[in-house]
């Protein structure tokens, strides 16, 4: 008999295939999921080699990196030579007979958006995919993580990828957020206490009072984050909520009665090689100031002394009140912060009021045409219409800079995204990241501002 | 894989935190969906003074004479953070860059660093600050860097280790476990079968 476990560590266990004589593991992968941006290299990359995807019907591909989010799109997109990327992918997954969601497919959307969406990873899964934000899907209670593209094909090819034990953590949140704070302003505060580098050989497991009041999709947006810190992975052991959430979508199974599912969870008195607590009732919404989502202050707060390059590239000093600083532009999307709820959000602060003359650009970007569908089915749209906001298609758009279309130059934005590094949103623009609640309030101040004193 | 036993060069400092791999090739630099024609792009955001124009900057390590043909890199912490681009290992390779130095590196970044050949080290930031331009000996069979009279060891997995030395090939040498596999995924179909959908018609 095995004593109390951690919930990462019978993830781990039960998937664990073979040791390899150098004492690394193999372990199973039960789903890969693609995207244009790295698919077709590892899809093109293994035809080359001559060897198939090893089991087409558990690997899925969508469109979202460079697929165009203007109304009307085809495989046309601003970004030069992006189309090749949406027709080399298509042809690949078609040819490697896995499942493709395609650029005017109604289930299409950001991957870490649409696959808890369609119930494609679920609880005690192992997921990976070439994309850093995997992690995100770890807020359902599976073991996903980002890989490179030849870890991908590894995957594809044999079924299992070889890796090294990570350390587990627990993050524990205590308390209850306050009226205005959200997931996101939890992954920023850790961030900001624990740094960009204080993950890094863990598998982070999120738990406490203030993680189990959050619904699914605020879990996502705090697993998320977990790559800005550096660790492999966040995961969030499922409970009532996620088996609710999951209930009925088109790939999860037809009932979650099995005794497995009530399985997964850590053990009482299983412990960690590490432990981190914050107390979530101390918490005030977050905003980014410099290049690293690390450099993250509470929105009533003063810019703090970094890094000599963070100062100059944003162009704040030291001593600075955040608040007030003056933006050009607002971003809400991503596979941070584009579900219905942090639409709903935002679309209250928004709904009725008008955007300030000093925003060039303002942008929603559903993470997925469900989302989008959902959203315009409440009116969402119009809201954000009325307010002065552009309403999308779904994809990653700008959370990202491909080259193509992108902001004025020299724009200061504020984003609901999850990365704020230099040039990130495109050469030269200084990206604040902060919650969808705290992006629509300082579109409508023109600056950045307080969510808590707009809300009503 | 290219194997990776010994190397001595001189070392070019980054030593800047939190490099992140849009910046070491941004996305609107990987212009096709393969694995070359990068190395123009490394770095663009601050090795060209106008990347459109391709201007170069002179005060960038990389632009300096000296560090012309010379394949180590020194880095500040965390390096290779941010979105999970093998490109960025790719450019790296391609500029010339076989051995990246740092206090610690993203996971993502260190595991496509392994799987291409690339050796990360992590030393701690007092020893890499004595490198800048200096020449330094990599032995990745002793697991050491030599620099001057200092002599540091590093830490790395035996199986990464053993993968670099011989430029073994890890799908290769997984598919010969393939009966193991099938063995597992047999008994793991019976424990959880909604772990396998039927497949697509
Ligand atoms: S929305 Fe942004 S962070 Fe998420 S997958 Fe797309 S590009 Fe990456």
């Amino acid at each position: 008999m095995t004593g109390p476990r951690t919930f990462f560590a019978k993830i781990w266990d039960a998937h664990h295939v073979a040791d390899t004589a150098a004492g690394a593991a193999l372990i199973a992968i039960d789903r890969v999921f693609l995207h244009e941006r790295t698919g077709a290299a590892a899809l093109k990359a293994m035809a080359a080699a001559g060897r198939p995807v090893h089991d087409p019907a558990r690997v899925f591909a969508v469109m979202d990196h460079i697929v165009d989010t203007r109304p009307g799109r085809g495989d046309q997109t601003l970004m030069p030579g992006g189309q090749a990327f949406i027709t080399e992918t298509r042809e690949a997954a078609l040819a490697a007979g896995i499942t493709l969601f395609d650029v005017t497919d109604p289930d299409q959307g950001i991957t870490h958006v649409i696959s808890p969406e369609l119930g494609i990873v679920l609880p005690g899964l192992t997921l990976v995919a070439p994309d850093s934000h995997t992690c995100t899907q770890g807020a359902l209670g599976a073991l996903a993580w980002g890989i490179g593209s030849s870890e991908a094909e590894h995957a594809m090819a044999t079924g299992v990828l070889r890796l090294g034990r990570p350390q587990s953590m627990r993050v524990t949140f205590t308390g209850q957020l306050a009226p205005g704070v959200t997931a996101k302003d939890m992954a920023l505060a850790l961030l900001a206490t624990h740094g960009a580098g204080g993950g890094a050989g863990h598998v982070v497991e999120f738990a406490g009072e203030a993680v189990r009041a959050l619904d699914i999709e605020s879990r996502m947006t705090l697993c998320n984050m977990a790559t800005e810190f550096a660790a492999m992975t966040g995961i969030i052991a499922p409970d009532e909520r996620t088996y609710a959430y999951l209930a009925g979508r088109r790939h999860a199974p037809p009932a979650f009665d099995h005794p497995h599912w009530q399985s997964l969870h850590t053990d009482h008195g299983a412990t960690f090689d590490r432990e981190i607590v914050i107390d979530a009732g101390a918490l005030a919404p977050m905003v980014t100031w410099g290049t690293s989502p690390e450099h993250a202050v509470a929105v009533d707060g003063t810019v703090p002394q970094g890094p000599q390059r963070a100062h100059e590239y944003t162009g704040l000093a030291a001593g600075t009140p955040i608040k007030g600083t003056p933006i050009d532009a607002a971003f809400i999307g991503s596979c941070t912060n584009a579900r219905l709820s942090d639409l709903r959000r935002a679309a209250r602060l928004l709904k009725g009021r008008r955007i300030s003359p000093a925003i060039r650009k303002a942008l929603v970007v559903p993470g997925s045409m469900a989302v989008r569908r959902a959203a315009e089915a409440e009116g969402l749209d119009k809201v954000f219409a009325d307010a002065g906001f552009e309403w999308r298609e779904s994809g990653c758009s700008l959370c990202f800079y491909a080259g193509g279309e992108g902001f004025a130059p020299g724009s200061r934005t504020i984003s609901s995204t999850n990365r704020n590094f230099e040039g990130r949103q495109g050469p030269g623009i200084r990206t604040h990241i902060a919650s969808p609640e705290t992006v629509a309030a300082s579109a409508l101040a023109g600056a950045i501002a307080d969510p808590r004193e707009m809300m009503r | 894989m290219k194997r990776f036993t010994t190397l001595t060069s001189r070392a070019i400092p980054l030593l800047r935190d939190n490099i992140d791999t849009d910046t070491v090739i941004p996305s609107r630099e990987m212009k096709s969906t393969g694995r070359t024609g990068l190395a123009d792009g490394l770095f663009a955001p601050w090795r060209y003074a106008d990347a459109a124009a391709r201007t170069p900057d002179p005060a960038f390590p990389l632009n300096q004479p000296e560090a012309a043909g010379q394949r180590i890199l020194l880095a500040g912490a965390n390096f290779g953070c941010g979105s999970s681009r093998e490109h960025a290992v790719w450019a790296l390779m391609e500029w010339g860059i076989a051995c990246v130095i740092a206090p610690g590196f993203a996971p993502i970044f260190q595991a496509n660093a392994l799987r291409n050949g690339l050796l990360p080290v992590v030393l701690p930031a007092p020893a890499i600050a004595a490198m800048p331009w200096a020449d330094v000996t990599i032995d990745l069979p002793a697991q050491t860097v030599a620099c001057g009279q200092s002599v540091h060891p590093f830490a790395i997995a035996p199986e990464p280790k053993e993968m670099l030395l011989e430029g073994l090939d890890a799908i290769d040498l997984t598919l010969k476990a393939r009966p193991q596999i099938d063995a597992w995924t047999a008994r793991d179909r019976a424990l959880r079968p909604w772990v396998y959908p039927e497949q697509q018609p």
